[in-house]
């Protein structure tokens, strides 16, 4: 009777597992074929015709996908490089240091987590355009850069707070400098972590859509919003093509992700 | 500690705390002054923006305007976001207690790989997965029909709020499983092993053992869900932009069309409002985390 409960329950999980297969897996499968159809109309099941034109297409001269990428990836470069910068001086005060309002800087470290972005964006957007930098490169990537370093700050905070302190004193006992000790100890043994964050930073800024939408338009055309144009203009073949492109770094971190970083910090980002 | 542990003279002689205390304030300035500079100053010009009109005067116009214009959408807005919130809470304790209590480990291991594949999608690209796969003649209905459970002619595209409801679930799901399922993996077995063996079953073990201990992890998960659907621009206005919608559509409207600033910043008040409650339980949670952690 038991036994014969447990293959019941099994097979009930084994359906339910199905059904969210199909519901993770569908839009995935749906968007992989049209990106690869040529033609595909109401009520057919299946595109009448699979082809490459389309990508010959998005990737052409006037395709812009090639340009939209390069400035997705430049901003998304520069953006990790400024967030570093001074998240990692931060996460080292945080984890090691006495702060004095200990509290209220966790707080600012904390609350743009906690508070809907977009009256920031449109803000900040307005701000820019009196500065001359709307629809700039540098506008964006400080707009990425102030999103992209509270994550890099808490993530950068925990990899140096995970350094056994003893390596650091033991360093100290023989002499090193407080700067060689950082140095030569502290820092390579953070930087699984700091890599990590950066791999967040960088992500995040590739993926991000509103910030760019209010502060970069109309000069600054990066995939998410190439993307965007392309599905509000009806070209359901190039808005997934270049929806691929932005599928698959997000897809190949997913896999990797625990190889890096705890479920708590990852509880930080992935927004 | 014994007498001779509080006795031993510290490794390395530490150093005065008034120089620690400097220098880390010093470390801290630049990442404290980019925020001040790119959120808190815009924060609070959304404040002052929202009581002043176009001239710089101060008046109460814009939330009038957007009270007139504008209230259906924001209960649009409150019940797709809470109800959103409330699948994505459900479908999390769901997965992450099977993940926690499942015997068939091939099954657990299955979803575990299964489950998180959207986390790092993006919202815009999940508003696009979901403009393909919720049409009409998406995936989704020629599955349905295929599988004889709808009729060819009953096909319709859920490309509403309903879309809005999928999308959001779909990408926030994840992310909260994967923060709840971490918090059950650190609970203490002991308790969900005595009361299996006292013969309660998995499900009440689930909810009257496991859950209790990981309520405020669950919440925090829901709170910052919450808070990010708000602020969603592009699955509004790639899935359903016409009325009624989400604020963020109605804002970026304003703004593109009108250059209204007034009622934008007002309609950015009313959603930090709906945040309030649940930022102040956020934070008071995560900055009593952190200050144990240190």
């Amino acid at each position: 009777m038991t036994a014969g409960r447990s293959w019941m329950g099994t097979l009930g999980v084994a359906t339910v597992l199905g059904v969210l297969a199909f519901a993770i897996f569908g839009p995935l499968v749906n968007l992989g074929l049209w990106a690869f159809a040529e033609r595909w109309y109401f009520p057919n099941k299946m595109p009448s015709d699979f082809g490459f034109a389309f990508w010959a297409r998005v990737f052409s001269e006037r395709g812009g996908a090639w340009g939209a990428l390069g400035t997705s990836v430049w901003i998304a470069l520069l953006t990790v490089a400024l967030s570093l910068l001074v998240a990692i001086p931060a996460g080292y005060a945080l984890a090691r240091l006495k702060l004095r309002w200990r509290g209220l800087i966790l707080l600012a470290f904390l609350l743009p987590q906690a508070v809907p972005n977009i009256p920031v964006y449109v803000n900040i957007a307005r701000v820019f355009y009196e500065l001359g930098l709307a629809g700039t490169i540098t506008g964006v990537v400080l707009v990425h850069a102030s999103h992209g370093l509270v994550l890099a700050v808490w993530i950068a905070s925990a990899a140096f707070a995970a350094v056994d302190p003893a390596l650091e004193e033991a360093a100290r006992n023989m002499g090193a400098s407080p700067m060689a000790c950082f140095r030569d100890i502290t820092l390579p043994l953070a930087a699984p972590g700091l890599m990590a964050s950066a791999i967040f930073v960088f992500l995040e800024s590739l993926d991000e859509f509103t910030g760019t939408y209010f502060v970069g338009v109309p000069d600054v055309m990066t995939l998410p919003l190439l993307m965007f144009n392309a599905s509000m203009g009806g070209n359901y073949q190039i808005a997934s093509i270049t929806a691929l492109l932005l599928l698959i770094p997000s897809v190949g971190f997913m896999l990797v992700v625990e190889r890096f970083l705890k479920s708590d910090v990852l509880a930080m980002v992935g927004r | 500690m014994t007498d001779a542990a509080k006795a031993a003279p510290p490794a390395v002689p530490r150093r005065p705390l008034a120089r620690d205390g400097a220098l880390g304030a010093l470390l801290v300035a630049p990442a404290l002054a980019i925020i001040a500079l790119f959120f808190a100053l815009p924060l609070w010009l959304s404040f002052v923006g929202a009581f002043r009109d176009k001239a710089g005067e101060y008046t109460l116009a814009n939330f009038a305007k957007s009270f007139e214009l504008y209230t259906t959408d924001f209960l649009f807005t409150v019940g797709i976001v809470t109800l959103s919130s409330l699948l994505i809470g459900a479908i999390a304790v769901a997965i992450a207690g099977y993940l926690t209590l499942g015997e068939n480990p091939r099954l657990v291991a299955g979803l575990r790989w299964l489950y998180r594949w959207p986390l790092f999608i993006p919202f815009i690209v999940t508003a696009q997965l979901m403009r393909g796969f919720l049409a009409k003649n998406g995936t989704l209905n020629h599955v349905l029909i295929a599988a004889d459970l709808i009729e060819p002619i009953a096909a319709q595209s859920l490309l509403d709020w309903r879309g809005i409801v999928v999308a959001f679930v779909w990408k926030q799901a994840p992310f909260v499983t994967l923060l709840l399922a971490g918090a059950m993996a650190s609970i203490d077995r002991q308790h969900v092993e005595a009361a299996r063996n006292l013969g309660a079953s998995r499900l009440r073990a689930l909810f009257e053992i496991v859950l209790p201990q990981v309520k405020g992890t669950l919440l925090v998960g829901v709170v910052l869900s919450f808070v990010t659907m708000l602020s969603v621009l592009s699955v509004p206005l790639m899935i359903n932009p016409n009325s009624p919608t989400m604020i963020t559509v109605d804002i970026a409207y304003r703004i593109n069309t009108h250059a209204d600033y007034g009622v934008a910043n007002a309609l950015c008040l009313a959603s930090l409002a709906l945040a309030a409650g649940g930022a102040w339980f956020y934070l008071r949670h995560a900055v009593a985390k952190a200050e144990g952690a240190a």
